[in-house]
């Protein structure tokens, strides 16, 4: 198999590299970027980041969907936020760039990342809600039967 | 009628064999495949430990607390920092992996051989320092918290550590903590300055702590053991789901990266050997770098939900 062509472009083509050996170690600078950044965060923890952007809506559907859309934001803490969107980022160049996953068929991409990312959010969501329910139970009720 | 020539044409292309729509080996196409699976495994095991954090949201440990050790600095917590150069070795490993690859595309066998050579090494420290946390990170934390050798009472007392060199195979004891219940227990009772702190979490988020009336009746009512550090039963930071889960994620991580070290160092000697250089294609080394990739980026994500959120 003769290899095929290799992009020497990342950030949808606003950095190019000369070679593929330079565009591995910008790779690599922009992960240890982000792990540092994530690292001081963590050390850190501003306090102003600790408290969500925004609170519930109350009352009837329309604000129940608001609540499962706007979700992240309602009841997440911003810091946690920005570590999971830093870590899908990191995960984005490791696949894109060190897998050569860019380099791959559209097809094959597909394949790979849509399976994946599909099963994955459901089982996320599946399971988080559930063990939030199962945390108000234990919390608001009385629970004999320990599961 | 030239457009149904055209179409004829083709589909001989498609029908007759020996075209590869995806531009991938079968042998890449099936890693990718076991890459997806071995991605849902892992997820399931993150999902799993998200849906028992939000279980107990109330009494899960703060990490920052758990991993506060690092090399040669006794007593000063650092937390993250550990952690943080355990993700550079493995990045960096990532990094002299997918070099070799590269090398291996223009069949420069003594850069392959020595890309892949300093790609196990990292894999090895990176397994290295695995040990060293397991061993380490839950021990001893420091801050406002007090030792329990610092206040418990000596007493006499007759309990030894039961070993296999007095009993019989397949049993054993608990392991004795410095301090028994009872001389922690008494030596709590003794000191006015000393408040129980316990798992759950107030609104704020900080562990809640119990005035000193409190602190009496809940150590005479509810106390029943001395805890240091954690195992698969008992935490002493907060619910013991958080160690089975990070003893389990991680172990399992642990041995994938074993694993990698294991097939990057047979690809290793044939590289060395010149198998490829015969074959006249490093595909193999693209193969196990897809491996040790995945291995870095579930970490990644490990790093994430362990450490960090």
């Amino acid at each position: 198999m003769g290899h095929h062509e290799h992009s020497l472009a990342i950030f949808r083509g606003r950095l190019k590299f000369k070679s593929i050996e330079q565009k591995i170690w910008g790779v690599f600078i922009f992960l240890s970027i982000i792990t540092i950044v994530e690292v001081i965060f963590g050390i850190i923890k501003p306090q102003s980041l600790m408290v969500p952007f925004m609170s519930s809506f109350e009352g009837g559907f329309m604000a129940t969907m608001a609540n499962i859309f706007l979700s992240p934001f309602i009841f997440m803490k911003p810091l946690n936020l920005i570590f999971i969107v830093l870590t899908i980022v990191k995960a984005y160049y490791i696949t894109w760039d060190f897998m050569h996953m860019r380099d791959e068929t559209k097809a094959l991409r597909r394949m790979v990342v849509w399976t994946a990312i599909f099963l994955i959010c459901y089982l996320i969501l599946i399971l988080l809600v559930e063990g939030d329910y199962i945390f108000e139970v234990y919390k608001n009720n009385y629970v004999k039967f320990d599961f | 009628m030239e457009t149904t020539v055209a179409t004829t044409a083709s589909q001989g292309d498609v029908w007759g064999g020996g075209n590869q729509p995806l531009r991938a080996s079968y042998g890449k196409m099936m890693m990718w495949f076991f890459i997806v699976s071995d991605a849902l495994t892992f997820s399931g095991f993150l999902a799993a430990y998200g849906f028992s954090r939000f279980k107990f949201v109330d009494a899960w440990p703060i990490a920052d607390e758990v991993f506060t050790h690092f090399p040669f600095l006794h007593g000063v917590p650092a937390p993250m920092f550990y952690v943080a150069f355990m993700t550079f070795i493995l990045i960096f490993s990532s990094v002299t992996m997918v070099l070799a690859v590269d090398a291996g595309h223009k069949m420069k066998q003594s850069k392959v051989a020595m890309y892949m050579f300093l790609t196990i090494i990292g894999g090895a420290v990176f397994v290295g320092s695995q040990a060293w946390e397991w061993a380490t990170q839950f021990l001893d934390t420091e801050g406002n918290r007090v030792a329990i050798g610092s206040f418990a009472e000596s007493m006499h007392s007759e309990a030894t550590e039961h070993e296999p060199s007095n009993g019989i195979w397949f049993m054993s004891g608990n392991d004795q903590t410095s301090y028994n219940f009872e001389e922690v227990k008494a030596g709590f009772l003794a000191n006015d300055n000393l408040l129980i702190r316990t798992q759950y979490l107030d609104e704020n988020g900080h562990p809640t702590v119990l005035s000193r009336e409190a602190s009496i009746a809940k150590i005479k009512k509810d106390g029943k053991l001395v805890v240091e550090g954690a195992n698969l039963k008992r935490n002493e930071y907060g619910h013991p789901l958080f160690a089975d889960f990070f003893f389990f994620i991680t172990g399992f991580h642990g041995f994938h990266v074993f694993s990698g070290v294991l097939i990057n160092i047979i690809i290793f000697f044939n590289v060395v050997i010149g198998t490829y250089e015969r074959r006249k294609s490093y595909e193999m080394v693209e193969k196990v770098g897809l491996y040790w990739h995945f291995v870095d980026l579930v970490w990644v994500f490990v790093f994430t939900f362990f450490y960090l959120v």
